[in-house]
């Protein structure tokens, strides 16, 4: 099922690429390390080939619209008659939490709507590499191979079939709109929306006293080592100069103190509030483990208990940190 | 800035450290108004004037925090009076956020407070910064946020 879901989407790349709709295919390709695929990049036909999709393509591509050098002719300090001659039709393969990210960029003028187009794929959810490890006890994994509800996971010495629900991410076992909001062509089956609640997770910290939820979140941050690859996973943390890295002033101490650390994840998931599509590219990105999760949930469920929005899903809203309402609750202030 | 980091948690009199965000417009003139009618109100805080409430970013908040402030208040002019006709609309939206937040990870609700006071309101005024202060010594000296250098 797998590889025809992978001949179709090679299928549409190559179309759209000869019939010059895009200039450039955003899309996974085969990493040299098992249980990992990289994105690639595709401006010729022959090499449409080296696409794939499966269970291991985990970064949110909508992050290349924003950080890559297709993205340098938007730059405002570039000529603007140069720009558009640059302008580049770009394509690019979207999961669910893509397309949200992809929305949440045209909303906010990133991108241009007219220059994407979304080919928009059916995610039933993806790898979570901490899960498999911590469950196969951190053994080198060599092959794998995905049945109905299974994954065969081969090494020098074992072989072990692992229970799909398992070994997924937590932010695809709680999605709650697993298919593209958004898309120019769709490939493979619209998946059906019966899924978990999506903050079932929370509600177990959500009733820890103020002390205990402080010291869960002293244990998680102080895992950080303040490598940034939460940032740059992140689709929309695309300003051009992070405040974290200001010097004059100087808002963030550079060590890994504590509060510093934990005031930039702060101030990040406040800077994202209302537009973090929960796509959980932070948390993957994290080589220490730090679980932010909660932080961003937190976040989108107030956004849409207060000002009825959740981000990613229409063209035609407003972000809600941008706008107001004049009967905004305010039974907090004074 | 060090005399705000380590608080006197051992002395017995020990009294709180509050900074109070007032907008230009209202709070701040609220807060003079107070001062001209002599109105008795708690010396703990210490006041920020900014240009309206919507100039505050959240960041702020978070630095007084960090650098041992024991209390942060941030008022404002009432909906529909903003000098700048919106700019606490959009305030409220930041606020409603950051508070939320603040109080998921564990800081207490009292430390970090907001208010609407209007240029004619010195009593209200009085009666806000006394709820900070007593609401910020029930809870102690801040402990969490604070740097440790």
């Amino acid at each position: 099922m797998m590889r025809s879901l992978e001949n179709e989407l090679k299928e549409c790349a190559r179309k759209l690429l000869t019939e010059k709709k895009v200039d450039l295919i955003i899309g996974y390709s085969k990493s040299p390390l098992p249980l990992r695929s990289t994105p690639c990049f595709i401006r010729e036909e022959k090499d449409v080939d080296s696409l794939i999709f499966d269970l291991t393509c985990s970064n949110n591509l909508a992050t290349y619209l924003q950080k890559s050098k297709c993205a340098e002719h938007r730059k405002p300090n570039t000529d603007p008659t140069v720009r558009m001659e640059n302008r580049c039709k770009i394509g690019i393969i979207a999961k669910a939490c893509d397309a949200r990210s992809i929305v949440q960029l045209i909303l906010e003028k990133q991108v241009k709507k007219e220059d994407i187009t979304v080919i928009g794929i059916a995610c039933t959810g993806i790898l979570d590499l901490k899960k498999v490890s911590d469950r196969l006890n951190g053994k080198e994994i060599l092959n794998y191979n995905p049945q109905d509800d299974e994954v065969l996971f081969e090494g020098k010495d074992f072989k072990k079939a692992l229970k799909l629900s398992d070994i997924l991410c937590d932010s695809c076992k709680t999605c709650l709109n697993p298919d593209p909001s958004v898309y120019d062509s769709f490939i493979g089956e619209p998946v059906s929306g019966a899924k978990t609640e999506k903050q079932e997770p929370m509600t177990e910290l959500e009733n820890l006293s103020f002390g205990e939820r402080w010291e869960y979140f002293e244990h998680e941050i102080s895992k950080c080592i303040r490598c940034y690859a939460c940032r740059n996973a992140c689709p929309l943390c695309y300003c051009e100069e992070c405040v974290v890295d200001r010097t004059n002033p100087q808002w963030f101490g550079k060590s890994t103190e504590f509060s510093d650390t934990f005031t930039f994840h702060i101030t990040r998931m406040l800077d994202t509030a209302g537009r973090c599509v929960g796509c959980g590219a932070c948390i993957r990105a994290c080589p220490t483990h730090v679980d932010l999760a909660p932080l961003g949930i937190k976040i989108e469920k107030e956004i849409k208990e207060r000002f009825g929005y959740t981000a990613g899903l229409s063209l035609d809203a407003t972000p809600p940190m941008a706008t107001f309402n004049e009967d905004d609750k305010e039974e907090f202030i004074m | 800035m060090s005399e705000h980091r380590k608080p006197n948690t051992e002395h017995r009199n020990w009294q709180p450290k509050i900074i109070a965000f007032l907008c230009n417009w209202c709070s701040y003139a609220g807060a003079d108004l107070a001062g001209v009618s002599r109105i008795q109100y708690p010396p703990n805080i210490r006041v920020i004037r900014v240009p309206c409430s919507g100039r505050i970013n959240p960041i702020f908040v978070l630095k007084c925090l960090q650098n041992g402030f024991d209390g942060v208040l941030v008022s404002g002019c009432y909906p529909g009076d903003c000098h700048y006709i919106s700019g606490n609309y959009y305030a409220r939206r930041k606020f409603a956020i950051l508070k939320t937040l603040l109080e998921f990870i564990g800081i207490e609700p009292g430390r970090v407070q907001f208010s609407w006071v209007s240029a004619g309101e010195g009593e209200k005024f009085a009666q806000v910064v006394k709820k900070v202060t007593d609401d910020v010594k029930k809870l102690g000296p801040a402990k969490r946020f604070v740097k440790r250098v």
